[in-house]
Protein backbone atom coordinates (compact mmCIF):
# COMPACT_ATOMS: atom_id res chain seq x y z
CA UNK A 1 0.00 0.00 0.00
CA UNK A 2 2.80 2.40 0.94
CA UNK A 3 4.98 1.30 -2.22
CA UNK A 4 1.24 2.15 -4.20
CA UNK A 5 1.15 5.45 -3.11
CA UNK A 6 4.47 6.43 -3.58
CA UNK A 7 4.48 5.64 -7.46
CA UNK A 8 1.63 7.05 -8.14
CA UNK A 9 2.98 10.40 -9.53
CA UNK A 10 5.29 8.46 -11.85
CA UNK A 11 3.75 8.87 -15.29
CA UNK A 12 1.88 5.50 -16.20
CA UNK A 13 2.32 4.07 -19.93
CA UNK A 14 -0.29 4.26 -22.64
CA UNK A 15 -0.73 0.41 -24.28
CA UNK A 16 -2.06 1.13 -27.71
CA UNK A 17 -2.86 -1.46 -30.11
CA UNK A 18 -3.57 -0.53 -33.46
CA UNK A 19 -5.75 -2.52 -35.97
CA UNK A 20 -4.64 -1.88 -39.85
CA UNK A 21 -5.25 -3.81 -42.74
CA UNK A 22 -2.41 -3.95 -45.72
CA UNK A 23 -0.43 -1.21 -46.53
CA UNK A 24 -3.59 0.80 -48.21
CA UNK A 25 -3.36 4.66 -47.55
CA UNK A 26 -5.52 4.57 -44.89
CA UNK A 27 -3.85 2.59 -42.99
CA UNK A 28 -0.61 4.18 -43.30
CA UNK A 29 -1.97 7.43 -42.63
CA UNK A 30 -3.92 5.98 -39.59
CA UNK A 31 -0.01 5.21 -38.30
CA UNK A 32 1.26 8.11 -38.89
CA UNK A 33 -1.54 9.94 -37.46
CA UNK A 34 -0.82 8.28 -34.10
CA UNK A 35 2.67 8.40 -33.87
CA UNK A 36 2.64 12.23 -34.79
CA UNK A 37 0.01 12.31 -31.42
CA UNK A 38 1.59 10.26 -29.23
CA UNK A 39 5.28 11.53 -29.58
CA UNK A 40 3.59 15.05 -29.23
CA UNK A 41 1.58 14.38 -26.21
CA UNK A 42 2.92 10.74 -24.79
CA UNK A 43 6.88 10.66 -25.37
CA UNK A 44 8.34 7.78 -23.50
CA UNK A 45 4.94 7.16 -21.57
CA UNK A 46 3.64 4.59 -24.36
CA UNK A 47 3.96 1.21 -26.06
CA UNK A 48 2.42 0.82 -29.48
CA UNK A 49 1.73 -2.59 -31.21
CA UNK A 50 0.26 -2.55 -34.83
CA UNK A 51 -1.28 -5.24 -35.89
CA UNK A 52 -2.23 -6.01 -39.32
CA UNK A 53 -5.84 -8.44 -39.51
CA UNK A 54 -5.12 -9.93 -43.09
CA UNK A 55 -1.47 -10.89 -41.52
CA UNK A 56 -2.57 -11.78 -38.06
CA UNK A 57 -6.11 -12.57 -38.10
CA UNK A 58 -6.51 -14.08 -34.82
CA UNK A 59 -5.56 -10.95 -32.37
CA UNK A 60 -8.40 -8.97 -35.00
CA UNK A 61 -10.71 -11.96 -34.06
CA UNK A 62 -10.09 -11.64 -30.36
CA UNK A 63 -10.44 -8.47 -29.86
CA UNK A 64 -14.18 -8.07 -31.87
CA UNK A 65 -12.36 -5.56 -34.24
CA UNK A 66 -14.59 -5.01 -36.94
CA UNK A 67 -14.08 -1.96 -38.78
CA UNK A 68 -10.52 -0.59 -39.94
CA UNK A 69 -8.40 1.52 -38.54
CA UNK A 70 -9.42 0.26 -34.69
CA UNK A 71 -7.25 2.26 -31.84
CA UNK A 72 -7.79 0.22 -28.69
CA UNK A 73 -6.21 1.84 -25.54
CA UNK A 74 -5.83 -0.74 -23.43
CA UNK A 75 -4.39 0.97 -20.55
CA UNK A 76 -4.78 3.41 -18.74
CA UNK A 77 -8.25 1.79 -17.48
CA UNK A 78 -10.86 1.86 -18.95
CA UNK A 79 -10.34 0.54 -22.11
CA UNK A 80 -11.15 2.59 -25.22
CA UNK A 81 -11.59 2.14 -28.56
CA UNK A 82 -11.27 4.75 -31.96
CA UNK A 83 -12.08 3.94 -35.04
CA UNK A 84 -11.14 5.71 -38.04
CA UNK A 85 -7.94 6.85 -40.11
CA UNK A 86 -7.43 9.18 -36.48
CA UNK A 87 -7.02 12.29 -38.75
CA UNK A 88 -9.45 14.37 -36.27
CA UNK A 89 -6.57 14.60 -33.08
CA UNK A 90 -9.55 15.98 -31.18
CA UNK A 91 -11.05 13.11 -30.71
CA UNK A 92 -8.30 10.80 -30.27
CA UNK A 93 -6.85 13.02 -27.66
CA UNK A 94 -10.16 12.38 -25.94
CA UNK A 95 -11.06 8.86 -26.49
CA UNK A 96 -7.08 8.33 -25.42
CA UNK A 97 -7.76 10.35 -22.31
CA UNK A 98 -4.98 12.71 -23.00
CA UNK A 99 -4.80 16.36 -21.14
CA UNK A 100 -3.46 19.20 -23.33
CA UNK A 101 -0.89 20.81 -21.94
CA UNK A 102 -0.07 18.06 -19.28
CA UNK B 1 -46.97 -25.94 -58.91
CA UNK B 2 -46.97 -25.82 -62.13
CA UNK B 3 -43.44 -25.17 -63.52
CA UNK B 4 -42.15 -27.94 -65.11
CA UNK B 5 -38.32 -28.84 -64.58
CA UNK B 6 -36.69 -29.17 -67.63
CA UNK B 7 -38.01 -26.07 -69.74
CA UNK B 8 -37.25 -23.75 -67.59
CA UNK B 9 -34.03 -24.09 -65.52
CA UNK B 10 -31.32 -22.41 -67.50
CA UNK B 11 -27.94 -24.24 -68.17
CA UNK B 12 -25.56 -21.52 -66.79
CA UNK B 13 -27.47 -21.19 -63.44
CA UNK B 14 -25.17 -23.45 -61.15
CA UNK B 15 -27.25 -23.96 -57.78
CA UNK B 16 -26.41 -25.37 -54.29
CA UNK B 17 -28.66 -27.78 -52.45
CA UNK B 18 -29.32 -26.82 -49.59
CA UNK B 19 -30.89 -30.31 -47.83
CA UNK B 20 -33.47 -28.50 -46.26
CA UNK B 21 -37.01 -30.71 -47.00
CA UNK B 22 -38.98 -29.20 -49.49
CA UNK B 23 -36.93 -26.26 -50.21
CA UNK B 24 -34.60 -27.79 -52.89
CA UNK B 25 -37.95 -29.16 -54.23
CA UNK B 26 -39.70 -25.48 -54.84
CA UNK B 27 -36.39 -23.99 -56.24
CA UNK B 28 -35.62 -26.71 -58.20
CA UNK B 29 -31.97 -27.34 -57.03
CA UNK B 30 -31.30 -24.98 -54.10
CA UNK B 31 -30.19 -21.50 -53.95
CA UNK B 32 -27.96 -20.01 -56.36
CA UNK B 33 -24.38 -21.11 -55.86
CA UNK B 34 -21.11 -19.38 -54.94
CA UNK B 35 -23.78 -16.16 -54.15
CA UNK B 36 -25.97 -14.63 -51.70
CA UNK B 37 -29.06 -15.61 -50.68
CA UNK B 38 -31.71 -12.85 -48.90
CA UNK B 39 -33.80 -14.65 -46.25
CA UNK B 40 -35.98 -11.90 -44.73
CA UNK B 41 -38.05 -12.97 -41.21
CA UNK B 42 -38.99 -11.44 -37.95
CA UNK B 43 -38.64 -12.30 -34.38
CA UNK B 44 -38.98 -15.90 -34.10
CA UNK B 45 -39.83 -16.58 -37.73
CA UNK B 46 -37.26 -19.10 -38.54
CA UNK B 47 -34.20 -17.37 -40.31
CA UNK B 48 -31.81 -18.69 -37.80
CA UNK B 49 -32.81 -22.21 -38.51
CA UNK B 50 -33.02 -22.56 -41.91
CA UNK B 51 -29.45 -20.62 -42.41
CA UNK B 52 -28.25 -23.30 -39.59
CA UNK B 53 -29.56 -26.50 -41.16
CA UNK B 54 -27.98 -25.15 -44.79
CA UNK B 55 -24.87 -25.44 -43.04
CA UNK B 56 -25.36 -28.63 -41.26
CA UNK B 57 -27.15 -30.32 -43.93
CA UNK B 58 -23.97 -29.31 -46.35
CA UNK B 59 -21.94 -30.84 -43.53
CA UNK B 60 -23.94 -33.62 -43.77
CA UNK B 61 -24.64 -34.79 -47.05
CA UNK B 62 -22.00 -33.30 -48.91
CA UNK B 63 -19.31 -32.59 -46.92
CA UNK B 64 -19.21 -28.46 -47.32
CA UNK B 65 -17.60 -26.58 -44.01
CA UNK B 66 -19.81 -24.37 -43.31
CA UNK B 67 -19.06 -20.80 -41.20
CA UNK B 68 -21.80 -19.27 -39.33
CA UNK B 69 -21.21 -15.56 -38.43
CA UNK B 70 -23.58 -15.05 -35.67
CA UNK B 71 -24.48 -11.25 -34.40
CA UNK B 72 -26.94 -12.01 -32.03
CA UNK B 73 -26.78 -15.29 -30.09
CA UNK B 74 -23.90 -17.03 -28.55
CA UNK B 75 -22.34 -20.22 -29.35
CA UNK B 76 -23.46 -21.88 -26.60
CA UNK B 77 -27.43 -20.90 -27.38
CA UNK B 78 -27.06 -22.17 -30.49
CA UNK B 79 -25.68 -25.26 -29.55
CA UNK B 80 -28.35 -26.06 -27.04
CA UNK B 81 -31.50 -24.57 -29.64
CA UNK B 82 -29.98 -26.56 -31.84
CA UNK B 83 -29.26 -29.93 -29.88
CA UNK B 84 -33.18 -30.06 -29.60
CA UNK B 85 -33.47 -30.30 -33.02
CA UNK B 86 -30.70 -33.68 -32.92
CA UNK B 87 -27.89 -31.57 -34.59
CA UNK B 88 -24.82 -31.90 -32.53
CA UNK B 89 -23.36 -28.15 -33.13
CA UNK B 90 -20.25 -29.10 -30.70
CA UNK B 91 -19.19 -32.16 -32.14
CA UNK B 92 -19.59 -30.89 -36.08
CA UNK B 93 -17.13 -27.40 -34.57
CA UNK B 94 -14.85 -29.63 -32.70
CA UNK B 95 -14.39 -31.65 -35.71
CA UNK B 96 -13.31 -28.15 -37.64
CA UNK B 97 -16.60 -28.73 -40.08
CA UNK B 98 -18.64 -26.57 -38.45
CA UNK B 99 -17.03 -22.80 -36.97
CA UNK B 100 -19.59 -20.89 -35.38
CA UNK B 101 -17.91 -16.98 -34.96
CA UNK B 102 -20.20 -14.86 -32.09
CA UNK B 103 -19.13 -11.23 -33.42
CA UNK B 104 -19.61 -8.76 -30.12
CA UNK B 105 -19.29 -5.44 -31.28
CA UNK B 106 -19.08 -2.73 -28.85
CA UNK B 107 -20.77 0.39 -29.17
CA UNK B 108 -21.09 2.44 -26.09
CA UNK B 109 -17.68 3.24 -26.05
CA UNK B 110 -16.29 3.75 -29.67
CA UNK B 111 -15.63 6.64 -31.13
CA UNK B 112 -15.03 8.17 -34.75
CA UNK B 113 -11.85 10.04 -36.38
CA UNK B 114 -11.84 9.50 -39.98
CA UNK B 115 -12.18 7.06 -42.26
CA UNK B 116 -12.66 3.44 -42.09
CA UNK B 117 -13.70 0.30 -43.39
CA UNK B 118 -14.66 -3.46 -42.09
CA UNK B 119 -11.76 -4.71 -43.44
CA UNK B 120 -12.06 -6.34 -39.72
CA UNK B 121 -14.88 -8.81 -40.44
CA UNK B 122 -13.58 -9.49 -44.12
CA UNK B 123 -10.26 -10.40 -42.42
CA UNK B 124 -11.91 -12.27 -40.23
CA UNK B 125 -14.03 -14.20 -42.54
CA UNK B 126 -11.45 -14.99 -44.93
CA UNK B 127 -9.72 -16.63 -42.24
CA UNK B 128 -11.98 -18.89 -41.76
CA UNK B 129 -12.82 -19.83 -45.02
CA UNK B 130 -9.15 -20.53 -45.98
CA UNK B 131 -8.11 -22.72 -42.42
CA UNK B 132 -11.28 -24.42 -42.83
CA UNK B 133 -12.12 -24.60 -46.30
CA UNK B 134 -15.13 -23.40 -46.00
CA UNK B 135 -17.99 -23.58 -48.73
CA UNK B 136 -21.34 -22.50 -46.75
CA UNK B 137 -21.45 -19.27 -44.81
CA UNK B 138 -24.22 -17.54 -42.58
CA UNK B 139 -24.04 -14.12 -41.73
CA UNK B 140 -26.92 -13.92 -38.90
CA UNK B 141 -28.02 -11.02 -38.78
CA UNK B 142 -26.56 -8.64 -40.84
CA UNK B 143 -29.42 -5.72 -39.23
CA UNK B 144 -26.99 -5.91 -36.87
CA UNK B 145 -24.29 -4.01 -38.18
CA UNK B 146 -26.16 -0.99 -38.84
CA UNK B 147 -26.97 -0.22 -34.89
CA UNK B 148 -23.04 -0.74 -34.27
CA UNK B 149 -21.56 1.20 -37.06
CA UNK B 150 -21.99 4.62 -36.77
CA UNK B 151 -21.88 5.43 -39.99
CA UNK B 152 -24.78 4.39 -42.63
CA UNK B 153 -22.85 5.53 -45.35
CA UNK B 154 -19.82 3.53 -44.87
CA UNK B 155 -21.79 1.10 -43.67
CA UNK B 156 -23.76 0.81 -46.93
CA UNK B 157 -20.71 0.67 -49.55
CA UNK B 158 -19.26 -1.90 -46.92
CA UNK B 159 -21.89 -3.96 -47.10
CA UNK B 160 -21.80 -3.88 -51.16
CA UNK B 161 -17.97 -4.67 -51.42
CA UNK B 162 -19.01 -7.53 -48.65
CA UNK B 163 -21.62 -9.33 -51.31
CA UNK B 164 -18.92 -8.83 -54.27
CA UNK B 165 -16.21 -9.80 -51.80
CA UNK B 166 -18.25 -13.08 -50.78
CA UNK B 167 -19.17 -13.79 -54.76
CA UNK B 168 -14.97 -13.70 -54.72
CA UNK B 169 -14.31 -16.15 -52.25
CA UNK B 170 -16.56 -18.68 -54.32
CA UNK B 171 -19.10 -19.00 -51.34
CA UNK B 172 -22.41 -19.68 -51.07
CA UNK B 173 -24.03 -17.71 -48.36
CA UNK B 174 -27.35 -16.84 -46.83
CA UNK B 175 -27.34 -13.47 -45.46
CA UNK B 176 -30.62 -12.95 -42.89
CA UNK B 177 -32.17 -9.98 -42.16
CA UNK B 178 -35.21 -8.27 -40.77
CA UNK B 179 -38.85 -7.01 -42.50
CA UNK B 180 -38.94 -3.17 -43.53
CA UNK B 181 -42.14 -1.13 -43.15
CA UNK B 182 -41.49 0.80 -46.61
CA UNK B 183 -38.75 -1.89 -47.88
CA UNK B 184 -38.05 -5.56 -48.23
CA UNK B 185 -36.07 -4.96 -45.39
CA UNK B 186 -35.47 -2.85 -43.32
CA UNK B 187 -32.88 -1.03 -44.27
CA UNK B 188 -33.16 -2.15 -47.69
CA UNK B 189 -30.43 -4.59 -47.84
CA UNK B 190 -32.06 -5.80 -50.89
CA UNK B 191 -30.41 -3.28 -53.01
CA UNK B 192 -27.32 -5.51 -53.11
CA UNK B 193 -27.98 -8.67 -52.97
CA UNK B 194 -30.65 -8.91 -55.92
CA UNK B 195 -29.83 -12.82 -56.84
CA UNK B 196 -32.37 -14.37 -54.47
CA UNK B 197 -34.38 -13.34 -52.05
CA UNK B 198 -36.82 -15.50 -49.08
CA UNK B 199 -39.49 -14.44 -47.46
CA UNK B 200 -39.98 -16.41 -43.90
CA UNK B 201 -42.96 -15.46 -41.71
CA UNK B 202 -45.36 -16.16 -38.94
CA UNK B 203 -48.55 -15.89 -38.55
CA UNK B 204 -51.22 -16.82 -36.18
CA UNK B 205 -55.06 -17.51 -37.47
CA UNK B 206 -57.65 -18.85 -34.94
CA UNK B 207 -54.62 -19.50 -32.00
CA UNK B 208 -53.06 -21.64 -34.97
CA UNK B 209 -49.33 -20.53 -35.42
CA UNK B 210 -48.65 -21.22 -39.21
CA UNK B 211 -44.77 -20.50 -41.12
CA UNK B 212 -44.58 -19.59 -44.56
CA UNK B 213 -41.98 -19.49 -46.57
CA UNK B 214 -41.98 -17.54 -50.00
CA UNK B 215 -39.41 -17.03 -52.94
CA UNK B 216 -39.56 -13.17 -53.58
CA UNK B 217 -37.37 -13.18 -56.25
CA UNK B 218 -35.06 -16.21 -57.91
CA UNK B 219 -33.00 -14.09 -60.83
CA UNK B 220 -32.24 -16.58 -63.93
CA UNK B 221 -34.19 -19.24 -62.30
CA UNK B 222 -37.90 -20.35 -61.74
CA UNK B 223 -39.01 -20.92 -58.71
CA UNK B 224 -43.01 -22.15 -56.94
CA UNK B 225 -44.92 -18.07 -56.74
CA UNK B 226 -46.86 -19.54 -53.60
CA UNK B 227 -46.56 -19.44 -50.32
CA UNK B 228 -45.51 -22.63 -48.77
CA UNK B 229 -46.41 -24.14 -45.25
CA UNK B 230 -43.41 -25.17 -43.43
CA UNK B 231 -42.88 -26.44 -40.29
CA UNK B 232 -39.91 -26.01 -37.37
CA UNK B 233 -40.00 -29.56 -35.56
CA UNK B 234 -37.44 -31.86 -33.62
CA UNK B 235 -36.20 -32.49 -37.03
CA UNK B 236 -35.34 -29.12 -38.27
CA UNK B 237 -37.16 -27.08 -40.82
CA UNK B 238 -39.27 -28.65 -43.66
CA UNK B 239 -40.71 -27.08 -46.18
CA UNK B 240 -44.37 -28.86 -47.77
CA UNK B 241 -44.93 -27.75 -51.30
CA UNK B 242 -48.37 -27.19 -51.52
CA UNK B 243 -48.47 -29.57 -54.78
CA UNK B 244 -44.56 -30.73 -55.36
CA UNK B 245 -44.92 -32.93 -57.71
CA UNK B 246 -48.04 -31.59 -60.67
CA UNK B 247 -49.99 -33.72 -61.86
CA UNK B 248 -47.57 -36.46 -63.58
CA UNK B 249 -47.89 -39.08 -61.22
CA UNK B 250 -46.78 -43.13 -62.54
CA UNK B 251 -50.40 -44.39 -62.76
CA UNK B 252 -51.26 -48.07 -62.20
CA UNK B 253 -53.34 -50.51 -63.83
CA UNK B 254 -53.22 -53.08 -61.09
CA UNK B 255 -56.26 -53.29 -58.80
CA UNK B 256 -56.92 -53.54 -55.26
CA UNK B 257 -59.87 -55.03 -54.22
CA UNK B 258 -62.18 -53.72 -51.76
CA UNK B 259 -62.15 -57.36 -49.78
CA UNK B 260 -66.03 -56.72 -49.75
CA UNK B 261 -68.32 -59.33 -51.11
CA UNK B 262 -70.19 -57.96 -54.06
CA UNK B 263 -68.59 -54.88 -54.20
CA UNK B 264 -65.62 -55.16 -56.91
CA UNK B 265 -68.35 -56.47 -59.52
CA UNK B 266 -69.78 -52.67 -58.90
CA UNK B 267 -66.24 -51.83 -60.09
CA UNK B 268 -66.19 -53.62 -63.48
CA UNK B 269 -65.30 -56.83 -61.20
CA UNK B 270 -62.13 -56.26 -60.28
CA UNK B 271 -62.57 -53.38 -57.32
CA UNK B 272 -60.20 -50.13 -57.16
CA UNK B 273 -57.04 -49.33 -59.00
CA UNK B 274 -53.62 -49.33 -57.00
CA UNK B 275 -52.68 -45.98 -55.87
CA UNK B 276 -55.69 -44.64 -56.74
CA UNK B 277 -57.46 -42.43 -53.94
CA UNK B 278 -60.70 -43.54 -52.48
CA UNK B 279 -63.32 -41.53 -49.99
CA UNK B 280 -66.04 -43.45 -48.26
CA UNK B 281 -68.82 -40.70 -47.33
CA UNK B 282 -71.30 -41.07 -45.02
CA UNK B 283 -73.08 -40.28 -41.57
CA UNK B 284 -72.26 -41.26 -38.36
CA UNK B 285 -72.80 -45.65 -38.08
CA UNK B 286 -73.57 -45.64 -41.98
CA UNK B 287 -70.37 -48.10 -41.80
CA UNK B 288 -67.40 -46.08 -43.26
CA UNK B 289 -64.43 -47.60 -40.81
CA UNK B 290 -65.82 -51.01 -41.51
CA UNK B 291 -65.59 -50.37 -44.98
CA UNK B 292 -62.13 -49.17 -44.86
CA UNK B 293 -60.67 -51.57 -43.03
CA UNK B 294 -62.35 -54.11 -45.66
CA UNK B 295 -59.96 -52.64 -47.90
CA UNK B 296 -57.18 -53.06 -45.33
CA UNK B 297 -57.73 -56.64 -44.67
CA UNK B 298 -57.92 -57.99 -48.49
CA UNK B 299 -54.41 -55.72 -48.80
CA UNK B 300 -53.26 -58.13 -45.94
CA UNK B 301 -54.37 -60.95 -47.08
CA UNK B 302 -51.70 -60.01 -50.32
CA UNK B 303 -49.42 -59.23 -48.10
CA UNK B 304 -49.38 -55.82 -48.84
CA UNK B 305 -48.75 -53.35 -46.06
CA UNK B 306 -51.30 -50.90 -44.39
CA UNK B 307 -51.03 -47.84 -42.56
CA UNK B 308 -54.32 -46.99 -40.91
CA UNK B 309 -54.46 -43.23 -39.33
CA UNK B 310 -57.38 -43.06 -37.02
CA UNK B 311 -58.18 -39.46 -35.82
CA UNK B 312 -61.32 -40.86 -33.58
CA UNK B 313 -60.44 -44.76 -31.88
CA UNK B 314 -57.69 -46.19 -30.67
CA UNK B 315 -55.91 -48.74 -31.94
CA UNK B 316 -57.44 -51.23 -30.11
CA UNK B 317 -61.06 -50.21 -30.48
CA UNK B 318 -60.57 -50.24 -33.64
CA UNK B 319 -59.31 -53.97 -33.55
CA UNK B 320 -61.99 -54.87 -31.11
CA UNK B 321 -65.02 -53.05 -33.04
CA UNK B 322 -63.41 -54.59 -36.79
CA UNK B 323 -63.38 -58.45 -35.20
CA UNK B 324 -67.50 -57.97 -34.05
CA UNK B 325 -67.66 -57.46 -38.02
CA UNK B 326 -65.50 -60.72 -38.49
CA UNK B 327 -62.45 -58.68 -39.82
CA UNK B 328 -59.85 -59.73 -37.59
CA UNK B 329 -57.07 -57.55 -38.05
CA UNK B 330 -54.93 -58.62 -34.84
CA UNK B 331 -52.59 -61.17 -37.31
CA UNK B 332 -51.74 -58.37 -39.52
CA UNK B 333 -50.37 -56.10 -36.88
CA UNK B 334 -48.42 -59.10 -35.74
CA UNK B 335 -46.96 -59.75 -38.91
CA UNK B 336 -46.09 -56.20 -39.15
CA UNK B 337 -48.26 -56.03 -42.35
CA UNK B 338 -50.95 -53.56 -40.47
CA UNK B 339 -49.49 -50.72 -38.51
CA UNK B 340 -51.87 -47.83 -36.61
CA UNK B 341 -51.71 -44.26 -36.06
CA UNK B 342 -54.05 -42.90 -33.77
CA UNK B 343 -53.49 -39.34 -32.89
CA UNK B 344 -56.21 -36.62 -33.02
CA UNK B 345 -55.13 -33.69 -35.40
CA UNK B 346 -55.86 -30.52 -32.82
CA UNK B 347 -52.95 -31.50 -30.83
CA UNK B 348 -50.29 -30.64 -33.65
CA UNK B 349 -51.79 -28.74 -35.98
CA UNK B 350 -52.29 -30.00 -39.76
CA UNK B 351 -48.73 -29.01 -40.95
CA UNK B 352 -47.28 -30.99 -38.75
CA UNK B 353 -49.80 -34.05 -38.88
CA UNK B 354 -49.07 -33.52 -42.37
CA UNK B 355 -45.44 -34.40 -41.67
CA UNK B 356 -46.21 -37.14 -38.96
CA UNK B 357 -48.01 -38.45 -42.27
CA UNK B 358 -45.07 -38.20 -44.32
CA UNK B 359 -42.71 -39.71 -41.82
CA UNK B 360 -44.62 -42.99 -41.12
CA UNK B 361 -44.89 -43.72 -44.88
CA UNK B 362 -41.57 -43.11 -45.29
CA UNK B 363 -40.44 -45.47 -42.38
CA UNK B 364 -43.64 -48.10 -42.72
CA UNK B 365 -43.50 -47.90 -46.34
CA UNK B 366 -47.34 -48.95 -47.22
CA UNK B 367 -49.17 -49.94 -50.17
CA UNK B 368 -52.59 -48.70 -48.36
CA UNK B 369 -53.10 -45.64 -46.19
CA UNK B 370 -56.01 -45.24 -44.08
CA UNK B 371 -57.37 -41.98 -42.54
CA UNK B 372 -60.43 -42.55 -40.49
CA UNK B 373 -61.67 -40.11 -40.39
CA UNK B 374 -60.90 -37.17 -42.48
CA UNK B 375 -63.37 -34.84 -41.41
CA UNK B 376 -61.97 -34.24 -37.79
CA UNK B 377 -58.90 -32.40 -40.08
CA UNK B 378 -61.76 -29.19 -40.11
CA UNK B 379 -61.25 -28.67 -36.04
CA UNK B 380 -57.66 -27.45 -36.83
CA UNK B 381 -57.96 -25.67 -39.74
CA UNK B 382 -60.92 -23.88 -42.46
CA UNK B 383 -61.99 -25.87 -45.76
CA UNK B 384 -59.40 -24.22 -47.97
CA UNK B 385 -56.52 -24.85 -45.10
CA UNK B 386 -57.40 -28.94 -45.09
CA UNK B 387 -58.16 -28.87 -48.76
CA UNK B 388 -54.75 -28.01 -49.37
CA UNK B 389 -53.04 -30.20 -47.03
CA UNK B 390 -55.17 -33.38 -48.18
CA UNK B 391 -54.23 -32.36 -51.94
CA UNK B 392 -50.31 -32.46 -50.41
CA UNK B 393 -51.18 -35.92 -49.18
CA UNK B 394 -52.81 -37.26 -52.06
CA UNK B 395 -50.23 -36.12 -54.13
CA UNK B 396 -47.96 -37.34 -52.22
CA UNK B 397 -49.28 -40.88 -51.58
CA UNK B 398 -49.69 -41.04 -55.38
CA UNK B 399 -46.47 -40.49 -56.44
CA UNK B 400 -45.70 -43.46 -54.08
CA UNK B 401 -48.07 -45.71 -55.82
CA UNK B 402 -49.74 -45.96 -52.33
CA UNK B 403 -53.83 -46.33 -52.45
CA UNK B 404 -55.51 -43.75 -50.22
CA UNK B 405 -58.80 -44.84 -48.17
CA UNK B 406 -60.31 -41.73 -46.80
CA UNK B 407 -63.28 -41.96 -44.79
CA UNK B 408 -65.56 -39.00 -44.33
CA UNK B 409 -68.59 -38.16 -41.99
CA UNK B 410 -71.44 -36.49 -43.72
CA UNK B 411 -73.15 -34.58 -41.02
CA UNK B 412 -76.60 -34.68 -40.27
CA UNK B 413 -79.41 -33.15 -43.29
CA UNK B 414 -76.62 -32.36 -45.36
CA UNK B 415 -76.22 -33.46 -48.75
CA UNK B 416 -74.83 -37.14 -49.14
CA UNK B 417 -73.54 -36.19 -52.32
CA UNK B 418 -71.17 -33.68 -50.75
CA UNK B 419 -67.81 -34.91 -48.97
CA UNK B 420 -67.23 -32.19 -45.40
CA UNK B 421 -63.77 -31.49 -46.58
CA UNK B 422 -64.67 -30.21 -50.20
CA UNK B 423 -62.11 -32.24 -51.65
CA UNK B 424 -64.02 -34.22 -54.16
CA UNK B 425 -62.33 -32.93 -57.18
CA UNK B 426 -59.25 -34.71 -55.66
CA UNK B 427 -60.10 -38.49 -55.68
CA UNK B 428 -60.75 -41.18 -57.96
CA UNK B 429 -63.70 -43.40 -56.59
CA UNK B 430 -66.33 -42.16 -54.35
CA UNK B 431 -68.13 -44.26 -52.37
CA UNK B 432 -71.71 -43.35 -50.44
CA UNK B 433 -73.01 -45.07 -47.74
CA UNK B 434 -76.76 -43.85 -46.62
CA UNK B 435 -79.09 -45.17 -43.93
CA UNK B 436 -82.75 -44.57 -44.81
CA UNK B 437 -85.62 -45.35 -42.76
CA UNK B 438 -88.38 -47.80 -44.25
CA UNK B 439 -90.92 -48.71 -41.90
CA UNK B 440 -89.84 -49.38 -38.65
CA UNK B 441 -86.14 -50.40 -39.41
CA UNK B 442 -82.78 -48.58 -40.77
CA UNK B 443 -82.38 -49.90 -44.16
CA UNK B 444 -78.88 -49.36 -45.62
CA UNK B 445 -77.91 -48.37 -49.00
CA UNK B 446 -74.75 -48.04 -51.10
CA UNK B 447 -73.74 -45.98 -54.43
CA UNK B 448 -70.97 -45.41 -56.44
CA UNK B 449 -70.77 -41.34 -56.61
CA UNK B 450 -67.70 -41.88 -58.86
CA UNK B 451 -64.64 -44.12 -60.25
CA UNK B 452 -62.45 -42.75 -62.58
CA UNK B 453 -61.21 -44.90 -65.44
CA UNK B 454 -63.53 -47.74 -64.16
CA UNK B 455 -67.00 -48.75 -65.44
CA UNK B 456 -69.01 -48.34 -62.38
CA UNK B 457 -72.32 -49.82 -61.78
CA UNK B 458 -74.99 -46.35 -61.71
CA UNK B 459 -77.46 -47.89 -59.34
CA UNK B 460 -77.94 -48.12 -55.74
CA UNK B 461 -77.59 -51.59 -53.41
CA UNK B 462 -78.61 -52.75 -50.38
CA UNK B 463 -76.08 -53.56 -47.84
CA UNK B 464 -75.74 -54.92 -44.71
CA UNK B 465 -73.54 -55.40 -41.77
CA UNK B 466 -73.42 -58.54 -40.50
CA UNK B 467 -70.98 -60.80 -38.57
CA UNK B 468 -69.05 -61.26 -41.65
CA UNK B 469 -68.52 -57.67 -42.55
CA UNK B 470 -70.22 -55.63 -45.58
CA UNK B 471 -72.37 -57.60 -47.56
CA UNK B 472 -74.23 -56.26 -50.47
CA UNK B 473 -77.38 -57.13 -52.43
CA UNK B 474 -78.05 -57.05 -55.70
CA UNK B 475 -82.21 -56.67 -56.46
CA UNK B 476 -83.43 -56.58 -53.20
CA UNK B 477 -82.27 -60.06 -51.86
CA UNK B 478 -82.54 -58.87 -48.06
CA UNK B 479 -81.35 -61.78 -45.98
CA UNK B 480 -83.10 -60.53 -42.94
CA UNK B 481 -82.07 -63.35 -40.34
CA UNK B 482 -77.95 -62.54 -41.31
CA UNK B 483 -78.49 -58.89 -39.85
CA UNK B 484 -76.75 -57.66 -36.89
CA UNK B 485 -76.63 -54.48 -37.32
Amino acid sequence: MENKKEKEPVPETWQLRLYVAGETARSVAAISNLRKICEEYLAGHYHLEVIDVFKVPMLGIEDQVVAIPTLIKRQPQPERRIIGNLSNTEEVLASLDIKRGT
Amino acid sequence: MVIKKKTSVPVTLKKTLTGIKGFDEITFGGVPKGRSTLIVGGPGSGKTVFSMEFLVQGIRHWNEPGLFISFEETFVDLVENFGSMGYDLNKLSKEGKLIIDQIVIKSGDVRESGEYNLDGLFSRMEHYIVTNNVKRVVIDTIEALFSKIPSEVILRSELRRLFLWLKSKGVTALITAEPGQYMMTRHGIEEYVADCLIILDLRIFEQLMTRRLRIMKYRGSAHGTNEYPFIIDNTGFSVLPITSIGLEHKISSDFLSSGIQGMDELLGGKGFYRGSSIVISGMAGSGKSIFAASVCNTACEQGLKCLYLSSEESHDQVIRNMKSVGLDLEPWVKKDLLKFSASRPNSNGLESHLLTIYDLTESFKPDVVVFDPVTNLTTVGSINEVKSMLTRMMDYLKKNLITTVLTDLTSGGAVPEHTNVKISSLIDSWVVLAVAREKSKRKRELFIMKTRGIASSPNVYDFAITYRGIEIFKNDQMQEEKLVA
